[in-house]
């Protein structure tokens, strides 16, 4: 997929993520994590994964984590780029593209 | 990855309780409380532009999270928004139990969910089947064809009354001794008996009243409801402890059991237990005491 334009989703609540997307060049990740010096590693790995399985190559990609569980970040990374195509609503390749 | 086990059309629902399906710190928890079932909300609970990212959290969810024993229902937006049928898509791929429809009217609105479930099952390689219904009945007219709603599908397991809108529509206040919905609620009891499905009260809505709470929660178990649609842990326990039977019940049921089939062998119809007359039906209604016992964990005889 690729990143069309500006989209956020998640929150700034406890166990939540907000993530935000932007279209660029080249493949960009900004983390920031109250659990940075734990999970720091994990948190970048399970976002690396989740783009990749969507196809995502380029792009600026900004992770605010308040400790969401990785079921969590999957799910706001795949909604923001979703959103980011206009395509968040109906349709989504559950099972395919979008899984783990 | 988590398996989730195959749905049990008729297992014990005493408690459904509601929670959002897109907080994540509320769902990651939500099996610990021990409600029997919990109904993750993609409708109300959801603000309208955040429905998209609702149903990513809640795949997730399903797909990541144990929730052991307790059963996870799913309650999808109205038929009359255009969120329904991805709601259905996400419930059916995720491995949900079950999927409470919302506003439910009539027959034609269940078959119109079960078609989208069915052809949700055959994209996503799911069990024919599979996939349980509930209907919410929130309306005078939903409360009028609540009999045709429950025979609808071999997939319904249940209806539940939904007070909020419902008491709108009456023109009606909550009151503290239930009046305003006695009606909706007994023609409710009927149909479900009579389908032979489950029936589950609405809500109690100030959580810190728990003493008009109780009051209620009494009266649906003498009403004959199967359980109640809770929005808080604490509402758990007093629920778990009203619908399972009491020690006094369970053994006069299980007198009754024992005594019908020595009975029975010995060719008598209808005889006395304790100076009261019993038959037939007595017995059935013993045997179901029995069942309930056993599913709510008080039963410790060997029947």
């Amino acid at each position: 997929m690729l990143i069309e334009k500006n989209a956020v989703a998640g929150t700034l609540e406890s166990s939540d993520a907000q993530v935000s997307v932007e279209p660029a060049d080249e493949l960009r990740l900004n983390i920031e994590s109250v659990v940075a010096n734990q999970y720091g590693r994990q948190i970048k790995a399970t976002v690396l994964e989740t783009l990749s399985r969507l196809g995502v190559d380029k792009g600026v990609i900004t992770v605010i984590d308040k400790g969401a569980l990785d079921c969590t970040l999957k799910a706001r990374v795949e909604c923001a780029v979703f959103r980011s195509c206009d395509s968040s609503e109906a349709g989504i390749p559950w099972g395919g593209a979008v899984n783990g | 990855m988590v398996e989730r086990k195959k749905p049990i059309k008729n297992r014990l629902r005493r408690t459904m309780m509601f929670m959002n399906a897109q907080k994540p710190g509320l769902i990651k928890d939500a099996y610990i409380y021990g409600s029997d079932s919990i109904i993750l909300d993609l409708e109300d609970a959801v603000a309208e532009n955040q429905k998209d990212a609702a149903r990513f959290s809640l795949y997730h969810a399903l797909k990541n999270i144990d929730y052991g024993d307790t059963e996870v229902i799913v309650r999808i937006n109205g038929l009359d928004t255009p969120h329904w049928q991805e709601d259905i898509r996400v419930c059916v791929a995720g491995g949900a139990d079950g999927i409470r429809i919302a506003k439910c009217e009539s027959a034609a609105m269940v078959h119109q969910v079960e078609e989208a479930v069915l052809a949700a099952e055959r994209e996503f390689g799911v069990e024919e089947g599979r996939t349980l219904l509930m209907a919410a009945l929130e309306s005078p007219l939903g409360i009028m064809n609540a009999y045709e709603i429950c025979k609808a599908s071999d997939r319904m397991f249940g209806v539940a009354i939904s007070g909020g809108d419902l008491r709108k529509s009456l023109h009606v206040q909550i009151q503290r001794d239930g009046i305003e919905l006695n009606t909706a609620r007994s023609l409710m009891i009927l149909a479900a008996r009579a389908a032979g499905v489950q029936v589950f009260d609405t809500m109690f809505p100030n959580i810190d009243d728990m003493e008009g709470f109780k009051a209620e929660v009494i009266m649906d178990h003498r009403m004959g409801f199967d359980g109640k649609s809770i929005v808080n842990p604490k509402q758990i326990a007093f629920v778990h402890e009203t619908f399972a039977p009491s020690e006094k019940e369970i053994a006069y049921a299980e007198k009754l059991v024992r005594s019908c089939q020595a009975q029975a062998d010995a060719g008598i119809g209808v005889y006395t237990v304790d100076g009261k007359m019993v038959d037939i039906p007595f017995f059935e209604d013993a045997k179901r005491i029995i069942a309930l016992a056993k599913a709510c964990g008080v039963y410790h005889g060997d029947l």
